[in-house]
Order: structure tokens, then sequence, then C-alpha cells
């Protein structure tokens, strides 16, 4: 099908997010906006103003309920999805990089900037629904319940595991982190992309036994979360900004491109500013999509696997919804393991 | 070297604190080497043993040979004599200069004098050097023989069951040696980090690497690439190979400055830049200080453009028997190999000399039975001479053909691999000298006279040419008038040019065709002939490489039935930002790459077939260099290698049968990988599950503790999943009637 074009925002994309359902979508750029968009014809649902500055990073509770999004206004603020009223501003002393649901909606993750003296963070909120009818949202904890300081390389993204069992962070150094929730001791860390490479996204699997990383190493990792052994690695020949694993089918979508520093010095064919499908388990790329202008910052699917949307650096959205053959196509070995 | 500070031992420093400080061993080990003035002294050893009478017949016979490498008088010879009256057997001798003094000993030493006595002449200063008391052992110790060690076998890459080629690769700062695989990914051989600092360069027959260092040059060799041998010229910038491998020639813009203690550089190297070395011995053979060639005339206001490098400086004879340099403007000198001495102790005087080519291949011209090697060199207007091409034969220094030129702007000369034709590209102005055309003149070297045939029919200027390896075939790149602005590439026409056949020999060079509005720039000819790529390289904007097939086995066009040729556009490939094109030693394959020397922009290089199918595209990261390995000549005979191309199906099923057999392997590995892969992950997802089960048990949570809090206005998944409403709009037209108003 071709593409859907979301072009709302006037600058460049840092996050999108489907809600668990997979009809909406919510999109974050430096323009200060969130909008929310239906994922089946494109059309903006409406936006959510308020952030007084760029916004990084947007999470949607799994009962899609409260929206978060994390700013460089040094706030993290909770969003009535329904009526489009922020019901609740936390201030952090730096930017909020990247918040994150808890796996059943309880608990909200915040991370934080490492700026002004100030060490990175990951900041643990909980999170209320009121009385379950949407009312009363806006009584929230005012206090975080926790606060895991990352002294050595601050934190750039982070999520939860299954059970929310573990918090895995994600380092500038290029390293991943392993914290407990309960305690925010530090568990596990390992190099697992090249030193002094950022990682810029974390995304996990549906079951959430299993994430993927992608970093300036121009690779993305598939990493246990119980141990945090290094399953796949997928290479690109472009520094990777986004990556994300599909539902229904086995694949990984990577997307990412040159610096955006240095997109203008070069030609465009130099820039790769495609989204890269990889088979989750070979490793092989087995496709790609073109159609950006700019880097790839951010990539999504689709809870069950039936799209998938991109945001750039030249500030569309663009959801793909997948044909036939994306689901008929199977290796070999694939089909004889179904046939058994 | 001059004492330093450094260089005193502990010891040395102990000795001062005495009164009487011995400093007779520092002195000796440091002693400052004085301009003695003995430097044009040379002792010789090995004479007859004479009478004091027949002494001045003696000095006057040694003085022949002495004279033949340096200007010595009579009194220059001091041969004293014993209270016996009879001469000891060896003579001081003193030469006009210390070079002549080197040479003696170089050419002198070992020679015989008659049949009972060979001469042995040292230097003066040597022997004061190492004749010093204590300095020699007085008991004979046996020189240690080192044990045999089998060497590598240097061409053992030619005997590949498959015949694959080799080719090293320079990205980043690692240097690696691969097998090419076809399509498959190249197999690894080597991989050094560091290997070289400069470049990297195979000799001409493919048997040594030479890497590039500040302390010289080394050549690896060998199944492993071990070291082989090392030529410590300190700074070289630039190597070339003889075309026999037999010698090694290094440049360097500084002048080399010899510091004692080295063991293979001396005194006579100090303040050259070019090295000429014996592979074999791995010593110098002869160094030289290089000429630069004359910078163009620099233009009114601006600077004096660089001076530029005249390289290769020494040009080798197709079999290494003389090599040459041109001084220019005013001669060529011809040196003889393996001693490295002027042929005929003079150079050729030639005024005025512009640049001059040897032929790469021994050539016998109709008529001429006496060993010769060719070689062609021009010269320009000077006053109201004509410019000139002339080849000289060599070593009687003949001229044998000379032909006169006007209007001449620059003269090209083009060597037919074989030695058959030379093409000279002569580019002419006009009267005025405002526009500019160019005529080709092809000296036909093998026939009786060496009979020149003029190309002129084209229009424009020639900025490539190109002849067909071992044919008579060749392609011309020309331009016109160049479009303004410096973003559009020139527009050029690529012509191919073939004889007409004509019986056995071959007839007259024909135009076979033009392709006009071109960029094109570069010509490739495949090594082994036919096939030839015109490209466009180190362009910004255009890349266009088109693969040409000189004998395409099909329909002929009429208009080209009598010339051997039959010319097809076989493909057409584009490689963003070329900048090289390099074919394999067989013809088979051809690599195209873009070169981080050049520019920074999607480096790598791809694989092609000969026909231009794109076997692999091979994007790397700070690529330099890629170079095919040569391959020494066959050794198969002409007979043989006919033999071979009748029976070329024969051999064909055989490797196809190979090739089919190697897929198969490949595709069942690929499969067994795969199912290995997949049930590896299959186990760890279900281990994953059952171990989260058990957590939740032994948590005492329930089986959905992930599932989203309760929220009445946002159903919980499952609850409400599979009542969908469909809404369905259907139109339908029940009537439709017409109704004419008025």
């Amino acid at each position: 099908m071709r593409p859907i074009l979301l072009s709302g925002h006037e600058r460049s994309l840092n996050q999108i997010r489907y809600n668990k359902d997979g009809d909406l979508l919510f999109s974050v750029s430096k323009d200060k906006n969130v909008c929310a968009w239906w994922t089946a014809n494109g059309e903006r649902l409406g936006t959510y103003a308020g952030h007084q500055g760029a916004i990084w990073t947007v999470d949607v509770s799994p009962n899609t309920v409260i929206l978060a999004t994390g700013s460089a206004d040094n706030t993290v603020r909770l969003w009535n999805i329904k009526t489009g009223d922020c019901i609740k501003v936390w201030e952090f002393p730096t930017a909020v990089k990247r918040v994150a649901f808890s796996p059943d909606g309880s608990k909200l993750l915040a991370v934080t900037e490492k700026r002004m003296g100030f060490l990175g963070s990951i900041a643990v909120l909980d999170i209320a629904y009121g009385d379950g009818e949407g009312n009363n949202l806006d009584v929230q904890a005012e206090e975080p319940s926790l606060r895991i300081t990352c002294a050595e390389s601050k934190a750039t993204v982070a999520g939860w595991s299954y059970m929310a069992k573990y918090i895995i962070a994600a380092h500038e150094d290029g390293s991943v982190s392993q914290y407990d929730p309960k305690t925010g001791d530090q568990l596990e860390n390992i190099q697992a992309h090249e030193f002094d490479h950022q990682i810029n996204d974390i995304q996990f699997s549906a079951d959430r036994t299993h994430f993927i990383t992608a970093s300036k190493d121009k690779t993305a990792k598939l990493i246990s979360a119980r141990n945090l052994a290094i399953l796949k690695t997928y290479p690109a020949d472009t520094p990777l900004n986004s990556a994300s694993i599909t539902n229904k089918k086995d694949y990984v979508i990577l997307g990412g491109g040159q610096a955006a520093m240095d997109v203008t010095t070069t030609s465009a064919r130099q820039g790769k500013f495609e989204a890269r499908f990889y088979h989750k388990v070979f490793e092989d790329e087995i496709g790609r999509v073109r159609g950006h202008f700019g880097p790839l910052n951010t990539i999504d699917v689709h809870p069950a696997g039936t799209s998938y949307a991109s945001g750039g650096e030249d500030g569309y959205v663009r959801i793909h919804h997948f044909d036939k053959p994306y689901f008929d196509f199977m290796y070999e070995v694939e089909r004889e393991q179904l046939r058994k | 070297m001059a004492p330093s500070f450094d260089t005193l031992s502990e010891q040395d420093l102990h000795e001062e604190e005495e009164e009487e400080i011995d400093f007779s061993d520092l002195k000796e080990q440091f002693d400052v080497k004085l301009d003695e003035g003995l430097d044009t002294f040379v002792v010789i050893d090995g004479l007859p043993v004479v009478p004091e009478d027949s002494r001045q017949k003696l000095i006057k016979f040694l003085l022949r040979k002495l004279n033949s490498v340096g200007q010595a008088s009579e009194d220059a010879v001091f041969m004293p004599v014993t209270d016996k009256g009879m001469t000891e057997g060896f003579a001081f001798v003193e030469y006009e200069t210390p070079e002549q003094a080197v040479a003696a000993v170089k050419q002198l030493h070992g020679v015989p004098l008659d049949k009972k006595h060979t001469l042995s002449v040292n230097k003066l200063m040597d022997i004061e050097r190492y004749g010093r008391e204590g300095r020699i052992e007085d008991e004979y110790v046996e020189p240690q023989v080192e044990a045999f060690k089998e060497k590598e076998h240097l061409r053992s890459w030619m005997g590949d069951s498959q015949a694959r080629d080799q080719f090293a690769l320079y990205r980043n700062d690692k240097v690696g040696v691969f097998w090419n695989n076809k399509s498959n990914p190249p197999e690894n051989v080597v991989d050094r980090a560091h290997w070289t600092q400069l470049f990297v360069q195979w000799s001409p027959k493919g048997t040594f690497l030479a890497s590039v260092h500040p302390q010289g040059v080394q050549l690896w060799g060998g199944a492993s690439f071990s070291k082989q041998k090392q030529f410590p010229h300190p700074f070289v910038q630039l190597v070339e190979f003889s075309p026999l491998e037999g010698y090694l020639t290094t440049w360097s813009s500084r002048p080399i400055q010899v510091e004692e203690g080295q063991p293979i550089l001396t005194y006579e190297e100090d303040g050259k830049n070019i090295i000429v070395w014996d592979i074999e011995t791995g010593k110098p053979l002869r160094s030289f200080v290089s000429h630069d060639l004359a910078a163009g005339p620099a233009d009114e206001g601006e600077v004096a453009p660089k001076k530029k490098v005249q390289w290769p400086a020494f040009k080798w004879s197709a079999d290494e028997k003389y090599v040459a340099r041109m001084l220019q403007g005013q001669s060529i000198s011809i040196y003889e190999l393996p001693n490295m001495n002027l042929l005929n102790k003079t150079s050729v005087k030639i005024e005025g000399v512009n640049d001059f080519e040897w032929s790469p291949a021994t050539v016998t011209r109709d008529g001429v039975k006496q060993y010769e090697q060719l070689l062609c060199f021009w010269t320009p207007e000077i006053g109201s001479n004509p410019a000139r091409v002339a080849m000289m034969s060599v070593p009687s220094k003949e001229i044998v053909r000379t032909r006169n030129l006007f209007n001449v702007s620059d003269v090209k000369l083009h060597w037919q691999s074989q030695g058959a034709y030379v093409c000279v590209k002569v580019d002419r102005h006009s009267k005025s000298k405002k526009s500019m055309a160019t005529n080709l003149e092809i000296f036909r070297v093998k026939e009786k006279g060496v009979p020149v045939e003029v190309v002129d029919n084209l229009r424009d200027t020639v900025i490539n040419f190109a002849w067909e390896p071992n044919g008579s075939r060749f392609v011309a790149i020309t331009t016109g008038e160049n479009p303004a602005g410096p973003a559009a590439p020139p527009r050029t026409g690529v012509q191919f040019f073939a004889t007409e056949k004509k019986g056995s020999t071959a007839g007259n060079f024909k135009l076979v065709r033009t392709v006009e509005k071109k960029t094109s720039n570069g010509i490739y000819w495949s090594p082994k002939g036919r096939f030839v790529i015109v490209a466009t390289v180190h362009s910004q904007s255009s890349f266009d490489l088109d693969f040409w097939d000189m004998d395409f086995e099909g329909e002929k066009v009429e208009a080209e039935k009598d010339l051997a040729a039959n010319l097809q556009l076989m493909k057409t490939v584009e490689h963003y930002g070329v900048t090289d094109v390099e074919w394999d030693p067989t013809g088979r394959y051809v690599v195209t790459s873009a070169s981080v020397w050049t520019h920074s922009m999607e480096n790598g290089w791809n694989l092609h077939t000969f026909s231009g199918t794109t076997l692999s595209e091979n994007p790397t990261e700070k690529f330099k260099q890629f170079l095919w390995r040569p391959r020494p000549p066959t050794l198969l005979s002409k007979e043989e290698q006919k033999q071979v191309r009748k029976n070329l199906r024969e051999y064909s099923k055989e490797f196809d049968e190979e090739d089919r057999f190697a897929v198969d392997i490949a595709n069942t590995a690929v499969v067994e990988t795969r199912k290995r892969v997949l049930n590896e992950w299959l186990a760890w997802m279900r281990q994953e599950k059952e171990l989260q089960a058990e957590e939740k048990e032994a948590l005492g949570l329930p089986e959905d503790v992930d599932s989203p809090q309760a929220a009445k206005d946002a159903p919980v998944g499952g609850q409400e999943q599979g009542d969908t409403v469909v809404e369905e709009i259907v139109e339908e037209i029940i009537e439709e009637t017409e109704e004419v108003i008025g």
C-alpha cells in the first residue's frame, strides 16, 4: 500500500509511538507539540500543547488513558489522551530524554540528561489512574519513588523488561545495563556496542524477553533481557538512530542515516535514509524502504505487526501498511518448520 | 657520528674520575673522520713482484687498466721497492677525484691482470680503518654458515586448483591479500594492520608485494607473505620495478644522508635521491641525483609552477639489459646492466629531447639480424629546425628512423605492447596558435624501412589514446571546444580504429566508429585484448563505464565489412565516483573502485565480469587501493595454447560441473546453518517462557501481570475483541428516467 505521509510537524521528529491497540499514533518533535493520529487513514486526531521546549520522548499507557512526554524544558507531563488536558507536570533539573511505561502501566521511568553539573539519572514515577472512569487522573505522586544515578556514563534510553522485573538502560558509552527497579541497584553491565558509540534507541519485543538496541557504531543488537546476552547482531553501513522488532513476522526494522549535521555536505544518495528490514533470526538484510529525505530518527511497529511508522529529520512521519507479500515471505526452513 | 653524551657508557663516566684519562678507545670509537685528502688514494695488491728495472714497465701496463675508470698519471702511482731491489707486489695510486677512486674499487677489484695475477683494489682509507692493529683477529675464526632454511615458493599462488587470481586491498590502515571468489565474498590470505605507510605495489610478474615505509621498501612474498628483501632507502616515496623483476628503482625527494653504521648504504649514496637496487642481492647498484623536469612556462603574474618529478626516472628496455634516463633538453644516458655502467661511457647528446620510450618488447625489424633494443624519442621545434621524432637502436645508438613535424605543441609516444607499432600522438596548433588538432603518426616498426602512416581525420584534440594489448587496434578519445563553466565535464568523442583486412599483413588504420556526446576520459583494455572499457573517471557528475567488444560474434555492419573489427557495446554500468579501473591479469574480471585518495564519497570497489555483469559491490570505508596480482607470462608454447583453445568446450564442461557442485555445497551449508539457527532461536524462546512462568509462580503473580491496569474508559484488551461493527453503505440505482423538457 502507498505510505501515508503525516505532515503535521514543523521540525524534525524525535519519537513516535503506537498505542497498544494500534489505532492511534503519537508523535513528538522539536516543535513543542505532540500530535495524535489515526493510523488507519492518517487523519490528525489532535495535538497536546503545553511544553516549552523540544519534546524528546513520548509513551502511551498500556490502556491508552494517559500519555507521557519528556521535554527539553526539563519537565515530564502527563496528558489525558481523551480530552487533551495536561494532568500532571513534574519538574526535573535537566532535560528528559526518554519516558517509558512499565508493562502494566503502573510505573513510568524518565531518563534525565547529564548537564550543568547534574549527573544523568533514571527516575521512576508511580502512576495512578483515578477512579477508573477517567476522573481524578490528576491525582499523582509528587516525588519519584526511585532515583537511579548514572555516575559512569549517562543513560540515553531505557525501558522495562517482562513483569517490570528489570529496568534496562543503554548508555552514551555503548554499554547496556540492567537495574533492579525496586532497589535501584545495577545488576549487570555489558559493553554491547563499540566503546564511545552512543546507543540511540532501545525497544522491546512483545513478550519483553528480549530487546533491540540501535547504536552510532552502525549496528543493532538483539539482547536478552534476563542476562544481557547478545543474541543477534545486525550490521548496517550507517549510524543507526532507531530499531524496532516486528510482531507476527520475525523481522527487525532499523533506521538511521548519516548524522544530521553532515547531510547537507554530501550528496543525497550517500545519506542512506532508508528503513532497513532484517530477518530477526537469520540476521540477513531482506529489504529497504526509501522515502525520507533526512535521517530516520524513530521507528515504531504496530503492536499487531500490520504496519510500521517512521519519523525523520525531514519532519515527516510515514505510516506503511504491510502488503500481502510481506506476510507471505518466508525462508524455506521456516516453511518447513511450520509444516511440522 | 659525532660523540655525544648519550652514547657514552656507564664505564666511560667512571673513567673520567681518574687522573690520567685514557681516551684512546673512545677516540677510536668516535673518531671524527676528517677529510684527510686520502679519499683519492687506492691500494692495489696482487701485482707481480718484479725487479726495480722493470718497475716502470709494470706501472705503464697497470695504468692502462687504471685509466679505464678515471685519471691517474704515472707520477700518481707509487710502487715501493724493498732493499733487495724488488717491488713488493702492491702499489699506491692517486686518482684525480674521490669518485674515480671509488669507481676503481668497484670495477677493478677482482679483475685479472694476467693469467697469474688478480688485482685487489681497496681504498687507502679502508685499509687504514680496517687494517689497523687489533681490528682483525689474529686467529682465524671460521665463519658460521647458517643452516639451510627452505624458502617459501614465490609463485605458489599460481598453483591454485581453480586458477583464481589474488588481489591486494588497502583500506583504512590495513592491507590484505585475498582470493577472488567471483560473486562470493573474497577469501582472505593475509590481513595486516599498518602493513605499509604510503601504498603497496606488486612486482610486474606478481612475485613480490612491495610495502613502503619511511625506513625503505620491504618486499613480501611466498604463500604466507613473509619478508623477502629490504631496501633501506630512507623516506622513499616512489618505487619502480624493472620489467623482469631483476631491479628496483626507489626515489625520495630528500637527499639521502648516510650515517655510519648503516650496513647497506655507503658514502656513495650520500646526497642522492634515486637508488637502483639489485633485487637478488638487495644491494644498491648505483645511485643518482634526480633531474627535475623543467616546469611548464610560468604565466605572467603567476608564481612559477612547481618542478615536476620525472617518474619513472629510469626506463627499462624490455629485456632489462639497458636502462635509460633523460636529462630534459640535453641528453639520454643509457646504462648497461648488470654493472650499471654508461653505455660506451657517454650519454647520447640530443638537443632539446623532451621524452623517450623504450619498446615494451624486443622487436626484430625486417632485415635486421643483430640484437637490438629500440627506443623512441622526440624533440620540439628549436629555432627554424622542425620538431623531430626518432627511433634509436641500442646498443649501436644508431638512429634508424626519423620524422620531422611542424607546428607541434606536444607529442606523446605510445608503443604497442609487442613493439609492432609506435603511435606518435602529435598535438599541433594552427599558425595563429588559436586552435588545436591532433595527428596520429603510426610507425610500423616490423615492416621494411619502418613506414609511417598518418591518421589525420581527427577534427579535435586527442586527450587519451590506448593500443589494444597484442593487437593492432586502438581507441582514442577526442574533445572539441569545452563548454564554459567548471561544473559540466568536457564533452568527448570516443573513436575506435582498426586495420583493414588485407591478407596476412595488417592494412591501413581506419576509423571504425565514433561515439559522440560522451564524457569519457579513460580507456581500459582487457590485458588479453578484444574487450575495452571506456569510462568517465575522476568526475563529479558522471561515472559511466561502457563495456565494448571489438570482435562481436554477430552480424557486422555493412560499412565496416572490410575492417578487422566488429564493434558492439555490451553494457553500460554506473559506479558512483569511480576513480580506478583494474582488469585482472586474465581479462576475466574487472574491478572499478573509488579511492579515498581522490574523494571521500562512497569509497569502495565493485567487481564485474569482462562483459559488464556486476558480481559484487563492496562499499568499504577509507578504501585506498585495489591491485590485482599480476601473473608471469604463460609457460605454454604457442601450439599448446592453440590446443587448449581448441578443446575449450571439453574443459569448460569440467569446470562448469565443479562450479555447480560448489554452489550445491554452499547452498546446503547455508540451509543447514539456517536450520540450526532457527532451532536455537525457538529453543531459546521456549526456555524463556518456561523461566518466566516459573518466576511468576514463585512470586505468586497472576498470569496476566503485564496486562494494563483496569480503566473503565479503555477496555482491557480481549473483552470486546471480535465484536466489531462493520458499517457498510451500499448505493443502488433503482430507476433512471430521462425527461425532455420543452
